[in-house]
C-alpha cells in the first residue's frame, strides 16, 4: 500500500529574482513499512523534498498525497493537526524543548493530541526503554548527549503512532558510533512497530542500513535502488 | 492544557537575570504608583473629611439661591416642628441650624473680619464636637449670653476670656447690626484657616444681633457618611419645593475642593502613565528577545503539531507570569509602606503647608490602604502584559517553520 505519492513535484526558490530549482519533477511512491534513505550531495534537494512531503513547505508544481490526502488542500490549523496526527518529525538537531525532561519531550505530541494520561505514560515509558533511555527520563536535553537527544526525538516522533516518520539527516551532528546506534535503533523500531521511515543522509554507514535508497542529483531522482 | 502553563513558567526562568530585572522594573512601578496614589487619596480623603465633617456636613438645606449669594437676606424662617419633620424624613438624623454672615470684630485699636455663626450649641456640638475644642473659658449655653472666639482671632484682637468685643455687620433687610459681647470661651481648630475666621454666638443671640428673628441661613444634615448622601438628598428634595429651598450634597457645597482634587489626581495620572510607558518599553524589549531568540524552537513546535494559537498562548502566559510576579512583589512592598504612613502621617512644613492651610486643612498627609488602588495597579499591569503579547502573536502568526529552522 502506498503511503506517500509525489507526482512531478517541483520547488523553485526565489522565482522572481534568482530562481533556484531545488526540485525538478520528482515522482516517487513510498510504501507502508518502508525504511528508505534519500541520499545525494549537499544541495541536491533532500531537505526540500522532505519539507514538501511533511507539509512544511508548498510545492511550486506537482503534488504530494499522504495516505490519499492532497497536502496542498490543507492549510492553517488543519495542516498543523494533520502533521500532529499522521507524521513524525526528527530534525538534524535541537529537536527538543530545553525546559522539558526527556520523558516530557517524548510525551509532547501525545499531549497535544489530548491522549489520556495512562496511555501516554505506558507508551512513553515503553519507547524510552526501547531507545535505552529509561534511566535518563528525568534529564533535560542539556544533560543528554547528542545521540541521546536524537533518540528522545525518535521516541517523541514514534509515540503517537504516526503513519510515517520523516528524519532529515538525523545523524548529521553525531559521531559515527552514535549514528550507527541511532540507525540500528530506528531499523529495529521500524521492524517492531511497522512504522514507515523516510530519512535523508549522506553518511555511507547510514545508507548501508537502508532497505531502499533514492539518490537525488540536482533536484532529480538519479537512482532508486531496493535491497 | 496545564502543561502549557508549566512550560511557560519554566521558560521564563531560562534567562533568570533578565526575568528578575524585568519583574523588578514592574515591581518598582507598582510600588511607586500604589504609594503615590495612596498618599494622594489619603490626603484628599482627609482634607475633604475635615472640611465636611467639621464644618459643611455631607448635605445642607438653604433657601433657594443662598449658595449663589450668601447673605443674611437669603435666610429662611425656621421652626422646631419643621425641623422635626425633616429629621423624621432623614430617619432620625439631626438637622443642625445656623445663621451665618460676615462681620467685623473690633476692640477699638484692632479690627478683624470674621465669620459670625449663630449656632444651636447642643446640636452643633453633637455634629462637630465644638465643645471639645474650647481651650479656655466655657462652651456656649443655649439660653445664655456668650461669645466663642477662635484662637487666631483672639490673638489678633489681643483678647482673652472676659474681655469685650464689638461686632458690626449688616443685618436682615439692610438693618445695621451691632453689639457688644464678653468673650466667654476660646476655641482652637486643627485648621489654621478656621482658627482665623470663626466667631460663635448662641442662635437666639445671633438672630437678635442680625435682626433676623426665627431665621437661619443653613441647615446641616448630620449624616453618618457619604453613603447616606443620595438617600438624604432624595428624601429632602421630595419634601421641599425647589422654588423655595435648595438641597445640596457635599460635592456641591465645596465644588472648588472637589475640582481641585480631580485636577490634582489627573496630574498624577499623567505622571503614572509616563512611568508605565517607560516600564512598557523595557518589558517590550524583554518580550522581543523572548520571541526572537526562540524562533528555531517555535519552528520545531509548529512542525510537530502545535497550533500557532497554543504557542501564542504560552508566550502570553510567560509575559503575564513575569509582569504579575513583578506586580505582586510591588504590592507586597507597597503594603507596609502605605500602612506605615497611614499610622504615621507625613507632616508638611513650608510652602506645602501653606497650600494646605489655604484650604483650611491641617498640613498632615496620611496615606490610605485601599484595595481599589491595588486592584487598579494590578489591572493596569495585566492590560500592559496583554498588549505586549501582540508582538509574539504577530510573529508566530507569520512564522514559517522551514525559515525558522534554517539557522
Ligand atoms: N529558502 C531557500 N531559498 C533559496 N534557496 C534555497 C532555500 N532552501 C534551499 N535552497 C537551495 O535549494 C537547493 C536544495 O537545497 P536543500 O533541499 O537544502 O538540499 P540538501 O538538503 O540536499 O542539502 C540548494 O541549492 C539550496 O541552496
Ligand atoms: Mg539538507
Amino acid at each position: 500500500m502506498s503511503m506517500i505519492v509525489t507526482t512531478d513535484l517541483s520547488r523553485t526558490y526565489n522565482p522572481d529574482t534568482i530562481p533556484v530549482h531545488a526540485l525538478r519533477g520528482v515522482t516517487l511512491t513510498i510504501g507502508s513499512g518502508e525504511f528508505t534513505a534519500i541520499v545525494g550531495p549537499s544541495g541536491s534537494g533532500k531537505t526540500t523534498l522532505l519539507n514538501l512531503i511533511g507539509g512544511l513547505d508548498t510545492p511550486s508544481g506537482g503534488r504530494v498525497l499522504v495516505g490519499g490526502t492532497d497536502m496542498s488542500r490543507l492549510s492553517g490549523n488543519a495542516l498543523i493537526d494533520f502533521r500532529k496526527n499522521h507524521i513524525g518529525f526528527v530534525f538534524q538537531s535541537y529537536n527538543l524543548i530545553p525546559v522539558l525532561t526527556a520523558y516530557e519531550n517524548a510525551e509532547f505530541v501525545m499531549l497535544l493530541q489530548g491522549r489520556p494520561e495512562k496511555e501516554r505514560r505506558e507508551r512513553v515509558r515503553a519507547l524510552l526503554a526501547a531507545v535505552g533511555l529509561e534511566a535518563h527520563m528525568d534529564r533535560r536535553p542539556s544533560q543528554l548527549s547528542g545521540g541521546q537527544q536524537q533518540r528522545v526525538a525518535v521516541a517523541r516522533a514514534l509515540a503517537p503512532r504516526p503513519d510515517f516518520i520523516l528524519a532529515d539527516e538525523p545523524t548529521a551532528n553525531l559521531d559515527s558510533h552514535s549514528a550507527e546506534n541511532l540507525l540500528d535503533m530506528m531499523a529495529r523500531l521500524n521492524g517492531e512497530e511497522g512504522t514507515t521511515f523516510l530519512f535523508s543522509t549522506h553518511d555511507q554507514r547510514v545508507i548501508d542500513r537502508a532497505r531502499r535508497v533514492i539518490t537525488l542529483v540536482d533536484g532529480e531522482v538519479a537512482e532508486d535502488v531496493r535491497r | 492544557m496545564n502543561r502549557s502553563l508549566v512550560l511557560a513558567w519554566r521558560n521564563i526562568w531560562r534567562n533568570k537575570r533578565r526575568t528578575l530585572i524585568s519583574a523588578a522594573s514592574v515591581a518598582f512601578a507598582v510600588l511607586f504608583s500604589v504609594s503615590v496614589s495612596s498618599l494622594q487619596k489619603g490626603g484628599w480623603d482627609r482634607m475633604l473629611d475635615n472640611v465636611v465633617r467639621f464644618y459643611f456636613g455631607y448635605a445642607q438645606v438653604h433657601a433657594a439661591g443662598y449658595s449663589e449669594e450668601q447673605t443674611i437676606d437669603r435666610s429662611m424662617a425656621m421652626d422646631a416642628d419643621r425641623m422635626r419633620e425633616w429629621e423624621g424624613a432623614l430617619g432620625g438624623r439631626q438637622v443642625v441650624p445656623r445663621l451665618e454672615s460676615f462681620a467685623l470684630a473690633s476692640t477699638g485699636p484692632a479690627t478683624v473680619g470674621v465669620l459670625l455663626s449663630g449656632i444651636d450649641p447642643e446640636r452643633e456640638d453633637a455634629f462637630t464636637g465644638l465643645a471639645a475644642r474650647v481651650v479656655k473659658g466655657a462652651y456656649l449655653q443655649p439660653d445664655e449670653q456668650g461669645l466663642l472666639v477662635s484662637a487666631g482671632i483672639a490673638t489678633d484682637l489681643g483678647v482673652g476670656v472676659g474681655d469685650t468685643v464689638i461686632l458690626l455687620s449688616q443685618g436682615y433687610q439692610s438693618a445695621t447690626a451691632d453689639g457688644k459681647y464678653a468673650v466667654t470661651g476660646i476655641v482652637s481648630f486643627g485648621s489654621p484657616d478656621l482658627n482665623k475666621l470663626m466667631v460663635f454666638l448662641p442662635l437666639a443671640e445671633a438672630q437678635y444681633f442680625f435682626g433676623a428673628e426665627g431665621r437661619a441661613t443653613s441647615f446641616v444634615l448630620d449624616l453618618e457618611g457619604q453613603d447616606e448622601v443620595p438617600g438624604a438628598l432624595a428624601a429632602m428634595r421630595g419634601l421641599l419645593d425647589p422654588e423655595v429651598h435648595e438641597v445640596l450634597g457635599w460635592e456641591e457645597l465645596i465644588p472648588d475642593l472637589v475640582q481641585a482634587r480631580a485636577f490634582d489626581e489627573a496630574g498624577s495620572v499623567i505622571v503614572l502613565i509616563i512611568l508605565y510607558l517607560i516600564i512598557a518599553f523595557g518589558l517590550f524589549g524583554t518580550v522581543l528577545m523572548m520571541t526572537k531568540e526562540r524562533e528555531y524552537e517555535f519552528g520545531v513546535l509548529i512542525a510537530i503539531g502545535m497550533r500557532r494559537g497554543q504557542l501564542t498562548g504560552i508566550l502570553w502566559a510567560e509575559v503575564l507570569f513575569l509582569s504579575l510576579m513583578g506586580a505582586l512583589a510591588g504590592m507586597a512592598m507597597a503594603l507596609p509602606v502605605v500602612a506605615w504612613f497611614q499610622v504615621n502621617p507625613i507632616v508638611f512644613t513650608g510652602e506645602m503647608a501653606d497650600v494646605y492651610e489655604k484650604f483650611g486643612v491641617e498640613p498632615v498627609m496620611p496615606t490610605v490602604v485601599d484595595a481599589r488602588i491595588f486592584l487598579v495597579q494590578g489591572a493596569t499591569i495585566f492590560l500592559l502584559a496583554a498588549a505586549m503579547a501582540v508582538y509574539p502573536w504577530l510573529r508566530i502568526r507569520s512564522l514559517s517553520p522551514v525559515t525558522a529552522m534554517r539557522h
